[in-house]
C-alpha cells in the first residue's frame, strides 16, 4: 500500500512537473498578452515530435537536438502571432478563441501529415537503471524533468525580477497604453512573449516524450491539462503554475492508481470546471470586466 | 412564405431523389448538421457566448434515447421527450455556473464539460457500450408506416428542420432574441438597460442543447448505432465551424454552413488526411478576414460596396 | 409618472457612499438628496468619481460602504436589472449602444423591463404577444420622434453620427418609462447647435415628469439649466446648492481654478 502510494506519487510528480511547464507557457503569455492560447499543447505536440526528426531520425547530439527544437517552436510561435494574432481585426475574446481553437486543429492536421498517425518511441534521455526507493521506482527521466522545471521556474523568476526586458513585459500586462507610453514597444513584447510561451511548450513536449511517445494528437489534452494547472495555481503567477501541475499530476495519478484509469483524463476537467465554478471573480477580476 | 417555399423545395428534392440511395442519406446528413448549426448559432452567433463542447449535448440525445430502447426496450417516441429533456435539465444544471463565465474561461469551461461527457461515453460501459459502442438502436417507424427508408427518414429530418427554423426565426425577432443580440454586442450594457442576462443566456443556452439532443435523437435512430467516436472535441469544433462559415446571427448561414462542410468530405477524395488542416484553416481565414462569417461578411462588403456607389453615406 | 403626494424626502438618496478601486478612493462618504422632479447637476473635475457614483446607483457595482435610497428602497440588494424597472435608466458617458442592432431595436431593447413576452411566448406568438409587440414598436416610434431620429429608426445604430448616437441612448432610456433618468456627459462631443437643442430636449423630458441627475462638463448649459448643483473633488463633495450658490463657493473656486 505505502510502496504503491509512494510509486503513484512519483509518476504524478513526473507529469505534474510536465503540466507545469505548460502551465507556464500558459500563465508566460496571458502576463504579456492578456491572451489564452488554445493551441499552446499543439506546440508541446511540436516539440515532441522535431524531437523525434532531430535526435533520432538525423542523428544530432540530444543537447544541440534541444536547443534546435526549442528554436523551431519559438519560431513557429512567432509566426503563428504574426500571421494569425496579430492580423486580427476585431480582437475580441470570442474571435481569438476561435483563432487559436483553429489553430490547434491545423497543427495536429499538420503533425498528422508529416509525423503519420502511429505513436513514435522515444528513449530516455540517460540509459540509467531505475533507482529504488521504499520499494517503488523512480525512472532517471523523472529526474531530468524535475530538474529542468525546477531550473526553467528560477530562471523565468529572474528573468521579470532582474531584466529590463522581464519588467517591460509585466508592464505590459498591467497597461498596455501605459507601458507604450513608457516607450516599451508592446507589439515586441507580445512577439517575445509568444515565443517565450511556445518555446516553453516544446520544453514539455522534448521531456514528456520518452515517457509518453510522441504523436500527432497529444498535444490537445497536454494543453488543456497545462491550463487546468495555470488556473489552478493562479493564472500568471509562476510558482502557482508550478504547484498547479504537481497538485494536478498527483491528483491524477492517485485517482488512476485507486478509482480508474478511464478517469484519468476527467479529473483534470472535473478540476478545472470546479476552480472555474468557484472563482469566477476572481478569475474574471477587474481587467476583463468592461468599464462604463 | 420562406418557409413554405423551403418546404417545397425539401418535398420536391427529396421526389427526385426516390430511390438514389447515397444521396438521400447525404441529405438526411446535412439536415441532421444543420439542426446542430442552427440551434448553436441561437447560443453563439445571437447572444454571442461560445461553446467548445456543443457535441455532448448531440450525445447525451443520442446516448439517452439509445439506452433506452436498447436496455429497456422503450417506443423510440416514449424516448424522444427523455433524450429532451434530459440534455435540457443538464444544460441548465452546467450552464447555471459555465454561463457566467465569459472569453476564454467560457470557452475551457464548455471544453471541459465536453470533455468529461465524451469520457462519460466511452467509460460508463454498463449504460453506453464503452469504446465499443451501442448496438441494436431500432428504426423510427409511426403507425406501421416505417420512416426508416432513405426518402421518408429525410422528410422526418427535414420536417424537424423545417420546424426548428420556424421556432429560431419566431424567437430571433421578438423581444427575446433582441435582448440576445444585445447581451452579445455588450452583456453589460444590456444588464444596464434592463435585461436579465444571466436568464437570456440560460435560456438560449437549454434551447440549443435540446435542439442537438433532438439531432442526436435523430442520429441514433437514423444510423442505429452509436460510439464515443462521434461526439469528440473534434465535433464539437465542426460545429463551431459551420456556425462561423454560415455566418454568426443568420438562421440561414447555419443551413449554408451545415451543407457545405458535410459535403467537403464528400467531393475532396484526399479530404481524410487534410481534415484537420482544412478545419483549421478555415476557422482561422473566416474569423481573421471576416469575423462576421462568411454570408455576413459578403453581405456587409456587398453593402458597403452599394452604399459607396450610391453615395448616400449618412451624417 | 410622478408620484403621488408631496415628497419631502428625496426621490434619490445617497447616504455616505464609499467606494474604493484597489488603492483609489474613488467615492468618499457622499451624500445628498435629488428631490423628484428636478433637474439636478453633478459637476467636479476629471477623475471625481461622478460616472463611478452613477455606477453605483445604477447597480453596477455595490457601493462599499453607505446606502443608496431610491423612492424609500434601499437599492443595495437589487440586481442591475431590477433597478431598471423599479424607474432608474440611463446613458452613458462612452456611448454604448448595440451598434449592429438597428435603431428602433436599440429603442425596443430599452423597452424590455416593460413588456413580458418570454421564450415560450416568443415561440408560440399568441396574439397578446403579436398586441404587445405592435404596442412596444409604435412605444418606441414615439420616444424616437420625441427626440427627433424617427427617420433614422432603420439605420444601423453604429452608423449614425455620434451626437445622433447619443439621442438614441436618451430614446432608449426613455422608453424603460423610468422616474430617475441619469445622463453622463451627454453633450460631450456636440457642437453649440446641439448642445442647446439638447437643453430644450431635458426640459421637456423634465416636464414629462421624469427627473434628471446629469454629469456635464459644459458649464454654460449646466447653469442655465439645473435646479441645483452638486459639486464632487476627488471623490468627496465639495459643495452643494443652486447654480448661483455653487458658483460662488470659495472652495469650489479654488478647486476649479487650482486644478
Ligand atoms: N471600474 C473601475 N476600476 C478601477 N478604477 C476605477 C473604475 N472606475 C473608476 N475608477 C477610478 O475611479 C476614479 C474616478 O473615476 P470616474 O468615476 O470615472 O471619474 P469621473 O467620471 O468623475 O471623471 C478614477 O481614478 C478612476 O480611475
Ligand atoms: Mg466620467
Amino acid at each position: 500500500m505505502m510502496q504503491e502510494l509512494l510509486q503513484y506519487l512519483f509518476a504524478g510528480i513526473t507529469n505534474g512537473a510536465i503540466y507545469a511547464v505548460i502551465a507556464l507557457g500558459f500563465s508566460t503569455l496571458y502576463n504579456a498578452t492578456d491572451l489564452i492560447n488554445f493551441a499552446q499543447g499543439e506546440f508541446v505536440m511540436l516539440g515532441a515530435l522535431l524531437l523525434v526528426t532531430l535526435w533520432l531520425q538525423l542523428g544530432l547530439p540530444l543537447p544541440l537536438a534541444f536547443v534546435l527544437v526549442v528554436l523551431a517552436v519559438g519560431l513557429a510561435g512567432i509566426l503563428f502571432e504574426r500571421l494569425a494574432i496579430r492580423t486580427v481585426r476585431k480582437p475580441d475574446p470570442i474571435v481569438l478563441v476561435i483563432i487559436t481553437v483553429g489553430a490547434s486543429i491545423f497543427l495536429r492536421g499538420v503533425g498528422m501529415v508529416v509525423w503519420g498517425r502511429d505513436p513514435m518511441a522515444v528513449p530516455p534521455f540517460s540509459e540509467l537503471e531505475s533507482i529504488e526507493i521504499a520499494g517503488a521506482y523512480l525512472l532517471p527521466q523523472s529526474l531530468w524533468i524535475f530538474g529542468i522545471v525546477m531550473i526553467l521556474v528560477v530562471a523565468l523568476t529572474l528573468f521579470y525580477k532582474r531584466t529590463l526586458t522581464g519588467k517591460a513585459m509585466s508592464a505590459c500586462a498591467i497597461n498596455k497604453r501605459a507601458a507604450s507610453l513608457l516607450g516599451i514597444g508592446t507589439e515586441r513584447m507580445t512577439l517575445m512573449a509568444f515565443a517565450l510561451a511556445t518555446g516553453l511548450g516544446a520544453v514539455a513536449g522534448i521531456m514528456i516524450a520518452p515517457i509518453t511517445m510522441a504523436t500527432y494528437d497529444m498535444g490537445s489534452m497536454l494543453g488543456l491539462k497545462g491550463f487546468c494547472a495555470a488556473m489552478l495555481g493562479g493564472l500568471g503567477s509562476l510558482w502557482g503554475a508550478l504547484l498547479g501541475g504537481f497538485v494536478l499530476g498527483i491528483a491524477e495519478a492517485m485517482g488512476v492508481g485507486f478509482v480508474s484509469s478511464g478517469l484519468k483524463d476527467a479529473i483534470a476537467f472535473l478540476l478545472l470546471l470546479l476552480i472555474l465554478y468557484i472563482r469566477p471573480t476572481g478569475i474574471l477580476g477587474v481587467k476583463s470586466s468592461h468599464r462604463f | 412564405m420562406v418557409f413554405t417555399l423551403f418546404a417545397a423545395v425539401i418535398i420536391c428534392t427529396g421526389a427526385a431523389l426516390e430511390g438514389d440511395y447515397y444521396h438521400e442519406q447525404l441529405l438526411t446528413f446535412i439536415g441532421i448538421f444543420t439542426l446542430l448549426a442552427v440551434g448553436l448559432n441561437m447560443l453563439m452567433g445571437y447572444a454571442g457566448q461560445i461553446s467548445l463542447g456543443h457535441a455532448a449535448f448531440y450525445g447525451i440525445g443520442a446516448y439517452t434515447t439509445g439506452a433506452l430502447t436498447v436496455h429497456l426496450q422503450w417506443s423510440p417516441w416514449a424516448s424522444l421527450p427523455c433524450a429532451l429533456i434530459m440534455a435540457g435539465v443538464i444544460a441548465y444544471i452546467v450552464g447555471k455556473p459555465t454561463l457566467k463565465l465569459s472569453g476564454y474561461y467560457l470557452g475551457m469551461g464548455t471544453l471541459g464539460f465536453g470533455m468529461i461527457m465524451h469520457v462519460l461515453f466511452r467509460e460508463w460501459t454498463t449504460i453506453t457500450g464503452g469504446p465499443n459502442g451501442l448496438v441494436g438502436i431500432p428504426s423510427l417507424s409511426l403507425w406501421g408506416l416505417d420512416l426508416s427508408t432513405g426518402r421518408n427518414y429525410l422528410y422526418v429530418v427535414w420536417g424537424c428542420v423545417l420546424l426548428t427554423f420556424f421556432i429560431c426565426d419566431r424567437l430571433v425577432n421578438s423581444r427575446v432574441g433582441r435582448a440576445l443580440r444585445a447581451i452579445h454586442y455588450s452583456e453589460q450594457a444590456a444588464s444596464a438597460v434592463g435585461v436579465d442576462t444571466a436568464k437570456a443566456k440560460l435560456q438560449v443556452f437549454v434551447f440549443s442543447a435540446v435542439v442537438a439532443a433532438l439531432a442526436g435523437f435523430l442520429y441514433a435512430h437514423m444510423v442505429m448505432f452509436i460510439s464515443p467516436g462521434t461526439f469528440t472535441f473534434l465535433a464539437s469544433v465542426k460545429l463551431v465551424a459551420m456556425v462561423v462559415i454560415g455566418g454568426m446571427a443568420s438562421i440561414w448561414g447555419a443551413l449554408l454552413g451545415a451543407t457545405f462542410l458535410t459535403l467537403l468530405p464528400e467531393h475532396l477524395s484526399v479530404f481524410a488526411d487534410y481534415e484537420m488542416i482544412i478545419y483549421g484553416g478555415i476557422l482561422m481565414g473566416v474569423m481573421i478576414f471576416l469575423p462576421q462569417g462568411l454570408t455576413r461578411g459578403v453581405l456587409d462588403i456587398y453593402e458597403k460596396f452599394r452604399a459607396k456607389r450610391k453615395g448616400t453615406v449618412e451624417d | 409618472m410622478k408620484n403621488s403626494g408631496p415628497n419631502e424626502k428625496g426621490l434619490l438618496r445617497i447616504e455616505n457612499a464609499n467606494k474604493s478601486f484597489g488603492g483609489v478612493h474613488a467615492v468618499r462618504d457622499v451624500s445628498f438628496e435629488v428631490q423628484e422632479g428636478v433637474i439636478q447637476a453633478l459637476i467636479g473635475p476629471n477623475g471625481a468619481g461622478k460616472t463611478t457614483l452613477f455606477n453605483l446607483i445604477t447597480g453596477v457595482f455595490p457601493l462599499d460602504t453607505g446606502h443608496i435610497i431610491f423612492n424609500d428602497q434601499d437599492t443595495g440588494d437589487k440586481k442591475i436589472f431590477n433597478l431598471v424597472s423599479m424607474g432608474i435608466a440611463r446613458t452613458f458617458q462612452n456611448v454604448e449602444l448595440f451598434t449592429g442592432m438597428t435603431v428602433l431595436e436599440n429603442v425596443l431593447v430599452g423597452l424590455h423591463v416593460r413588456t413580458k413576452c418570454g421564450f415560450l411566448g416568443a415561440i408560440a406568438r399568441l396574439p397578446n404577444v403579436q398586441r404587445e409587440e405592435k404596442e412596444a414598436r409604435e412605444k418606441a416610434m414615439h420616444w424616437l420622434d420625441f427626440v427627433g431620429l424617427a427617420h433614422a429608426a432603420n439605420n444601423k445604430a453604429g452608423d449614425l453620427a455620434f451626437g445622433w448616437q447619443r439621442s438614441v441612448e436618451i430614446a432608449r432610456a426613455l422608453a424603460s418609462e423610468p422616474r430617475l433618468m441619469l445622463l453622463d456627459e451627454p453633450a460631450a462631443g456636440l457642437n453649440a447647435n446641439e448642445t442647446g437643442q439638447l437643453g430644450d430636449l431635458m426640459r421637456q423630458i423634465r416636464d414629462l415628469g421624469v427627473t434628471l441627475l446629469l454629469v456635464e462638463h459644459d458649464m454654460s448649459l449646466t447653469m442655465e439649466i439645473a435646479d441645483r448643483i452638486v459639486v464632487l473633488d476627488q471623490g468627496a463633495k465639495l459643495s452643494e446648492g443652486t447654480p448661483r450658490e455653487v458658483q460662488a463657493d470659495e472652495k469650489v473656486i479654488a478647486a476649479y481654478l487650482g486644478a
